[in-house]
């Protein structure tokens, strides 16, 4: 497909929801990275003399009720969100590519159980059964992401049966039965690689509905626990000034809109660019 | 000394009009090394001969009677005794090289898959072997490396590639599926030729699936010819080429072209054999030829004609075969 890098950046710097979308993405990770290095100031720090300070030289986005710098919070908050959004994403690809790759090359009885339990976890909502999940396991980052990542699986696995049984149906996976390969060789090593592709462009989406996920779960207190900050928990504390500070919310608000907005047009720009039939209409 | 046998052999595939038997009671035996051609026009079930052959039908179809590979009925073996045999004793080349690689792997790798999985060579040893296939089929790797995507190679060079990962194992039996038809009639020929040189020089038996009587003819000692899933006349190529029974192999040959033969006054126009190839629910009692048969008469349409003896190597299943004199 792409023999390097290069090749992908060069088509992709054509499509404007790649470059945009790419550079916030960027961005963010970066930031997220940063964090482990440096943060303007410890978020541990709390200060109560300099609470709800307006932005200055000194805090640049200001401070919030304990006096913390809301600059070093969202900073770390995008740390929080990486690791989340990650390990969920992780989860889902870990267990859902192989239940959806299993279906599509058994198919039968085999296909039909694990499409059916796909349906049940999708007939609730995503955030809902998140809520439950936390709710039984108890709060805490671990448990979100374990949240998340479970409903991540089925969407996984039902990408990967719908590109894998078109995969399936191409002559040259006749050509590789016809060379003798089992079920297992040829979904490995055939359909995998075919399908790569798409399953990037799903990870990306899910990537920003995780980080999303996290928000909401931390903003209800069921996601990370203080002293971690985490934007959606940013969000929740904010609330209570929203009247005489209403920058602390922004501030997260808009943080969380931004990523996911970069995230989603990296996905789009990133399958229109994987997908050469999509790149040449363009 | 007999390779492969196939006896009685019928396969039922679920088709929209429900189960249909798209090829009935076919009978032939291979000996190693020899050189069979099949012949017929679209949907007369040489493909599905050739996929029944390796055992690579659609699960839900049905298949009846043996395909005997040296004493072991193929049709009987379980997946993975089956996949030991695809790919290791029996080779098949399809039809369209353009997709039957894998466009996300390299061509080295795609030919030395077989290889890992069927010999116990080792890295060196297999890209070894792969160079040496590779020259075998004429892309030697200082001018086609390894490393290269089927993207890049003509029609022609994927189905040497095809071809190079048919035989990597040595097969005993190579089956080529209308190995020239999706290709160039220049290419064509290089690439029959290279088929027929591969089988005499490694003495693997070949089953040349084809419409063109050409190419029956130039790769083919024994031909079968086969309409709407029967064998109608089976025979040495030379036998049935020059000494034909049946009136549907008689209506092929007249629908070759000639150059120039409906240029020149007094020369006949192309015959074309009358009416269309039966579908499948719609086939007829007795023998499915007699709606398109000058010959035909109630019998034909009644029973299923019974293989009548030509000589030693050559059988017809026809009712009322064609004289010396109808062949003018």
């Amino acid at each position: 497909m792409f023999k390097t890098l290069a090749e992908l950046l060069r088509h992709g710097l054509k499509n404007w929801s790649f470059v945009i979308g790419g550079t916030i993405s960027l961005l963010f990770f970066m930031v997220a990275f940063l964090s482990y290095f440096w943060t303007p100031y410890s978020v541990e720090d709390i200060n109560i003399s300099e609470r709800l300070l307006k932005p200055s030289a000194e805090y640049l986005l200001g401070t919030d009720h304990f006096g913390r710098d809301i600059l070093s919070m969202l900073i770390m908050g995008a740390k929080n969100s990486v690791i989340v959004a990650f390990v969920a994403i992780g989860i889902g690809i870990g267990c859902g590519v192989p239940l959806g790759l299993t279906a599509a090359a058994k198919k039968g009885w085999i296909d039909e159980f694990i499409m059916r339990f796909n349906d049940l976890t999708f007939a609730f909502p995503a955030l809902i059964s998140a809520i439950m999940i936390t709710a039984i396991l108890g709060p805490g980052s671990v448990n979100s992401i374990i949240a998340i990542g479970i409903f991540n699986i089925p969407v996984f696995a039902r990408v990967t049966r719908g590109a894998a049984l078109s995969i399936w149906k191409r002559e040259f996976i006749l050509a590789a039965r016809s060379a003798g390969k089992g079920p297992f060789k040829i979904s490995i090593e055939h359909i995998l690689p075919n399908i790569s592709s798409m399953l990037i462009v799903q990870a990306t989406i899910q990537f920003a509905l995780g980080i999303l996920a996290e928000a909401g779960l931390s903003y209800l207190g069921l996601g990370t626990q203080p002293p971690m900050p985490s934007w959606g928990k940013m969000l929740n504390e904010a609330q209570t000034f929203m009247h005489f500070a209403p920058q602390l919310a922004i501030y997260p608000g808009a943080a969380i809109a931004l990523t996911v907005l970069g995230l989603n047009l990296f996905g789009d720009g990133l399958r229109d660019v994987l997908d050469p039939k999509l790149r040449r209409s363009r | 000394m007999v390779l492969l046998q196939v006896q009685d052999l019928s396969v039922t595939l679920q088709t929209a009009h429900g189960p249909q038997e798209v090829i009935s009671h076919i009978n032939f035996s291979m000996n190693a090394g020899e050189k069979l051609g099949i012949v017929g026009e679209s949907g007369c079930g040489k493909s599905i001969t050739a996929l029944a052959l390796m055992s690579l039908l659609p699960p839900d179809s049905k298949i009846n009677g043996k395909v005997i590979l040296e004493g072991l009925d193929i049709a009987t073996l379980n997946s993975r005794e089956i996949c030991s045999i695809r790919g290791n004793r029996i080779g098949i080349i399809f039809q369209e090289p353009m997709t039957a690689l894998n466009p996300v792997k390299q061509i080295g790798a795609q030919v030395s898959e077989s290889i890992y999985l069927h010999t116990k060579l080792n890295q060196k040893q297999a890209l070894e072997r792969v160079i040496e296939l590779m020259d075998k089929v004429g892309l030697p790797v200082n001018r086609f490396p390894l490393n290269l995507y089927p993207h890049q190679l003509s029609g022609g060079q994927r189905q040497r590639v095809m071809i190079a990962m048919a035989i990597a194992c040595n097969p005993d039996i190579l089956i080529a599926d209308e190995p020239t038809t999706a290709l160039d009639v220049t290419v064509q020929e290089q690439i029959l030729n290279l088929i027929r040189d591969l089988a005499d020089s490694t003495g693997m038996a070949l089953v040349m699936i084809s419409h063109d009587l050409g190419v029956i003819a130039q790769t083919a000692e024994n031909v079968m010819v086969m309409y709407t899933g029967n064998v109608v006349e089976m025979g040495s190529t030379v036998d049935v080429f020059q000494n034909m029974q049946h009136p549907y192999t008689h209506g092929l040959f007249s629908a070759i072209p000639h150059v120039g033969s409906s240029a020149q006054p007094g020369k006949k126009r192309l015959t074309s054999i009358p009416g269309q190839v039966p579908e499948l629910h719609l086939r007829p009692n007795g023998c499915n030829f007699a709606n398109r048969c000058p010959r035909a008469s109630n019998i034909c349409r009644e029973k299923e004609p019974m293989a009548t003896r030509v000589s030693d190597h050559h059988q017809v299943w026809c009712y009322h075969p064609l004289n010396r004199e109808d062949k003018k």
